[in-house]
């Protein structure tokens, strides 16, 4: 039956070489990613890695299912061409064979019960995780288009930037993160730290993380959410317990008070940020907006916009519309003395 | 041939009178007016192939912008219209009427009638469709005119609530979305009441139900879905309406209302959707492969109970769109099963395509090349869906760009392609004429590689963190090559789609003359002419078989010995 | 190949099939039908779920007599198909104009129903979730009963007319299939919004 053509198919460097290939572009794609990666195939916290598993297993089985068939394909396209142009007879007409048709129907459902039972299992075991006494507790509100992080226990609200600490597998301290939303739809997605869940305004969810290294964690909103929603970034910052403990108690303190920005901070309490945002330990007790009491302990400006430098900070507060047109915080329309007072002032509250 | 006109006395009367050459007036009219199938599938055919071409714009737009990381060709508020009609347009202006025009035109000939059941209903069933989609467009230059868009819905065709409630989107776009999808709604459900009638009720002598084409099964199983599936949509989106204008709050979080009843009822519409958009291909595919393969389609009661199957279980899976809600455990693991199992019948037609081609004598033209390539693309696209039922996994890639790869690979892959081959199939049928063959390799090569492109690679992007629904994304993560190289996949498309455009046109006017049965084909509607007349059969074709015109073909050999 | 009739001797068994209206109305009482289910849905899900205003338990009376009514009408439009199909029009115009008159009823008494939720009970589709659900599902059926009222007006002016004759008791049947349905949603939506949801 095999002619010249099947044998070279068959020679083995040609499969070797794209194996090879392969293997290479996907660590090169996935699995190498030292810092701030996002992908889902570089898991650093158990339901990442319990999903990575799933997806390889899943993989195994498509991939099988897929070479199985499309070597078929590729083999009655080659083999049952029509090669001659005067040999016009019909073929022998097959209408069809039943023991064929249960087979294929048999094997498929066998395929499925062992999927759906692994599939099954991973479920039970991310979803119904028994939670640990140890594990922290911080609520996530998702607003239009920022996240809004309190951290209960503590007794302090902070913004887009999520610190927790780290947690050891031998004695597991995870973080345990409740979902609300202010508004509508938004999702909580770090691929590396786990897989998204959605922040559905009126019905609270729960996602877990465990998180064993150090480092900064990049994610983004994962439901549409209006006009910004693709500015509405994620950083997770996983610290060591000590890091972590120092970071937790210098937001519980109420917002610096220098004389030196007096001016700055009575800009501040006079237009309407205080309707909007809250700076503990001061007459600004809004809600809508972000809290910016430790407002430069942050790296970054409107939820991963830009970063957070004096110069982007006058520039954002004179228009947010520059950096995230649709924000829904208005440009205030200050003189450029208030922006520099208001910004020296706010450049104070670390 | 003229449809008949009423002579209201004084008026004018605008009917040709079996003169040859209509004027310019009485040939529009014919058109405007008329009610038979033929005529309306055409109108269905080159509606959607015109708005294929302005949601393929649509897609070209959005890929520019997304070419390169923070790129500013267009700003956030217009890409989110700019998406959401893409999605919108494709699937209810190009698919649907794809669907109907297929139908409207191929079943009544197939199953040798001389119409639809109800020509009248079936006139209304297209204009309605017609309608809602110019009320969608509209909204372009609707409201603050056509400055950054004017007021085209820019809620995702998803339209989750209460993102679409008016304290979060003020202004008119949710009520173009919801209400010009209601009108066309109204089309659609008159057409499938229509493709019911006729395939129950309008079938020729001896044509008994295990008889009919596959073509026609599919058709009729389709719309039978489109009966329960688009009627849940209509429903949600005059709940929307309620709250938006009447101060209702079935979706109202604020009072007590659910953000996820939308989501269940918009996917209970959704995702049968998905099926009563694919099973059409499935249906040109099961015409297609035989005749290209010389062969009966292998197992045709098979594909029979596959299809209803596949009908009935899609029913079952919608909460598959739903698994990051946080429904139960028990909810996530029933609706994986679900997924899952829906994968059998439709695998089952997969290789039933292939033992179809097995021991045949496959001529490679173009409507055959376009069904290969969609059956490799989709078997990738169906183990995709594999990949995306794993519930732990979904929450992974749920909105992220491997979702987006995977549907296209349905969408473009499976249905266009499909789509495609059937128009290089009954092009000679309904014109007289046929595409040309050059061009239409051009066309298959052009596009086959421009989607593998843009669609292989959008899965990476997708496994590499990147959501959907975003109007630019962040250097340093890895996305930037692949964007750029899905981006310009996109452009092959967009010329190989040119390319047919213009075979369209040329060969409407120089294509060879293609006779009856330019295929050597064996269903009803090879029989009439080219184009068929008016009353389609002289007389009322009697049939024996599955295969009529194998039995004349073939007469020492004939099917209903076999059946 | 040139066009060839396809005339091929058979078997002699008559070659029969469902009449095409019947088809039509059952496939479009499918559809209305997945309409209702999707509120019923979400009338049901919504049950107890208000924060605030007028409740079932507090506001709604249980229509008996308005059901009465409705059902009846379904008896009476029986009895108008079985006057047809035997060609007895006088008597099918009497049933049909008594069928009418109950839906009408119906109708009146659903009017009156709501202008005393809305001026005396203050429940309006924006007083709460309960307002909401009840007016769109027992508004839904309402417009269906419009649609029904309006069918059976037009058939009855044809028959008045003498315009309606015994041939024409299938189409009679499948309109009154249309009527039938209307009635068996009733018995649904009854159920759901003075039983279960009270």
């Amino acid at each position: 039956m095999a002619g010249n053509r099947d044998r070279r198919f068959c020679s083995s460097w040609i499969p070797r070489g794209v194996l090879l290939l392969l293997w290479a572009g996907w660590v090169r794609c996935f699995a190498a990613d030292p810092g701030g990666g996002t992908s889902i195939f570089n898991p650093a916290s158990t339901p990442a890695a319990a999903t990575r598993d799933l997806a390889y297993f899943v993989l195994g089985i498509t991939g099988a299912i897929f070479l199985v068939v499309g070597s078929l394909l590729a083999y009655v396209i080659f083999r049952f061409r029509q090669r001659s142009q005067d040999n016009i007879a019909e073929p022998p007409q097959v209408y069809g064979s039943n023991q064929v048709e249960l087979a294929w129907t048999v094997i498929p459902v066998l395929i499925v019960v062992v999927l759906f039972l692994a599939t099954a299992r991973m479920i039970f075991a991310i979803q119904d995780a028994p939670k640990p006494q140890s594990a922290l507790d911080i609520t996530v509100v998702g607003h239009q288009f920022w996240w809004e992080f309190r951290y209960p226990k503590f007794g302090f609200v902070t913004a887009n930037e999520l610190h927790v600490p780290t947690s050891n597998p031998t004695d597991p301290t995870p973080t345990y993160l409740t979902l609300l939303s202010a508004d509508v739809d938004h999702s909580f997605w770090v691929p590396r730290l786990s897989g998204k869940t959605d922040l559905i305004p009126n019905h609270p969810n729960s996602l877990w993380i465990d998180p064993g290294t150090p480092g900064v964690y990049l994610g983004q909103c994962a439901q549409f959410c209006g006009t910004q929603h693709a500015k509405m970034l994620l950083r997770v910052y996983v610290q060591s317990p000590a890091d972590f403990e120092a970071w937790a108690h210098a937001q519980q303190q109420a917002a610096a008070n220098s004389a030196s920005v007096a001016e700055g901070r009575k800009v501040f309490e006079t237009q309407a940020c205080i309707n909007c945002h809250t700076v503990k330990g001061t007459v600004a007790t809004g809600r809508f907006g972000p809290d910016l009491t430790h407002l430069m302990s942050r790296d970054t400006l409107a939820s991963g916009a830009a970063l957070n430098t004096p110069e982007n900070l006058r520039a954002w507060i004179k228009n947010p519309d520059d950096f995230k047109p649709g924000s829904l915080m208005p440009a205030m329309k200050l003189s450029d003395q208030q922006l520099d007072q208001l910004t020296a002032y706010l450049a104070t509250l670390r | 041939m003229a449809d008949s006109s009423i002579p209201i006395g004084g008026s004018l009367d605008v009917t040709s009178h079996g003169r040859s050459t209509p004027t310019a007036i009485e040939w529009l009219h014919e058109w405007v007016v008329t009610v038979d199938h033929k005529k309306l599938g055409i109108l269905y055919v080159v509606y959607a192939i015109f708005f294929l071409l302005v949601g393929g714009v649509e897609a070209l737009l959005i890929r520019l912008q997304l070419a390169a990381p923070h790129n500013h060709f267009i700003s956030p508020q217009t890409f989110n219209r700019l998406f959401t009609m893409h999605g919108t347009t494709m699937v209810f202006l190009v698919g649907m009427p794809f669907v109907f025009g297929f139908a409207n035109y191929l079943v009544p000939l197939m199953v040798g009638a001389r119409d639809m059941a109800f020509p009248r209903l079936n006139a209304f069933s297209f204009w309605m469709t017609a309608f809602g989609g110019l009320l969608l467009y509209y909204s372009f230059i609707g409201g603050s005119g056509l400055y950054g868009m004017g007021s085209a819905p820019d809620v995702g065709w998803w339209a989750y609530a209460p993102l679409t409630l008016r304290a979060f989107t003020p202004g008119h776009s949710t009520d173009y979305w919801a209400l010009s999808l209601i009108v066309s709604g109204f089309g659609t459900v008159g057409a499938a009441v229509n493709i019911i009638a006729t395939s129950l009720s309008m079938r020729c002598k001896g044509m008994t139900l295990l008889k009919m084409p596959l073509f026609v099964w599919l058709n009729l199983v389709v719309a039978g879905m489109v009966l329960v599936t688009i009627t849940p949509l209509t429903a949600a989106q005059v709940m929307l309406v309620i709250d938006r204008y009447l101060g209702g709050h079935f979706f109202d979080t604020q009072a007590g209302g659910s953000a996820v009843v939308w989501m269940h009822f918009f996917w209970i519409f959704g995702h049968p959707e998905v099926y009563v958009l694919v099973l059409p291909a499935f249906a040109i595919a099961n015409e297609i492969v035989p005749v290209f393969s010389r062969k009966a389609i292998f197992g045709y009661p098979a594909m029979v109970a596959a299809s209803v199957g596949i009908a009935f279980i899609s029913m079952t899976v919608w909460a598959h769109h739903m698994f990051t809600v946080g429904m139960t455990s028990f909810g996530n693991a029933f609706f994986t099963l679900s997924t899952m199992l829906v994968g059998i019948p439709t695998g089952i037609k997969i290789f039933n395509w292939l033992a179809t081609m097995w021991g045949g004598k496959i001529r490679f033209a173009t409507p055959m090349l376009f069904c290969t390539a969609f059956l490799i693309q989709f078997l990738v696209a169906g183990l995709t869906g594999i990949m995306l039922s794993a519930a732990p996994w979904n929450w992974q890639l749920h909105n992220s760009y491997f979702v987006i790869a995977h549907f296209h690979y349905v969408l473009v892959g499976a249905i266009v392609f499909c789509i495609f081959a059937g128009i290089y199939y009954w092009y000679p049928k309904v014109t007289g004429r046929l595409l040309n063959e050059t061009l239409g390799k051009w066309h298959f090569w052009l596009f086959a590689i421009g989607f593998h492109v843009t669609f292989d690679f959008m899965h990476i992007p997708g496994l590499m963190g990147m959501p959907r629904s975003i109007y630019t994304y962040e250097p340093g993560r890895g996305w930037e090559t692949w964007n750029l190289i899905v981006s310009i996949g996109g452009a092959i498309q967009g010329i190989a789609t040119l390319i047919f455009a213009f075979n369209l046109f040329w060969s409407y006017f120089r294509g060879k003359r293609a006779g009856n049965d330019p295929w050597d084909a064996w269903t009803l509607e090879w029989s009439t002419s080219s184009p068929p007349p008016a009353y389609n059969f002289p007389v009322e074709p009697e049939v024996l078989s599955r295969r009529p015109l194998w039995d004349l073909k073939h007469p020492d050999d004939p099917d209903w010995r076999y059946e | 190949m040139s066009s060839v009739p396809l005339v091929a001797t058979s078997a002699q068994k008559p070659w029969v099939l469902p009449s095409r209206g019947r088809v039509a109305m059952f496939c479009v009482i499918i559809a209305e039908s997945a309409i209702f289910t999707i509120f019923v849905v979400a009338y049901v899900y919504y049950i107890g779920k208000s924060l605030y205003g007028p409740t079932p338990q507090k506001v709604l009376d249980v229509p008996i007599f308005n059901t009465v009514c409705l059902l009846s009408s379904s008896l009476t439009i029986w009895l108008a198909e079985h006057a047809i199909e035997k060609g007895k029009i006088v008597r099918f115009t009497l049933w049909w104009a008594l069928t009418m008159t109950l839906g009408a009823i119906f109708l009146i008494g659903t009017g009156l129903e709501w202008r005393r939720l809305i001026e005396r009970e203050g429940l309006t589709i924006s007083t709460n979730l309960f307002g909401t659900t009840f007016y769109s599902l027992v508004g839904l059926h309402a417009s269906h009963v419009i649609v029904g009222l309006t069918g059976l007006l037009i058939i009855l002016i044809f028959a008045v007319t003498g315009h309606v004759k015994q041939q024409h008791a299938e189409r009679i049947q499948v309109f009154a299939l249309y009527w039938h349905f209307v009635d068996a949603v009733w018995v649904v939506v009854f159920t759901v919004v003075y039983i279960i949801g009270r």
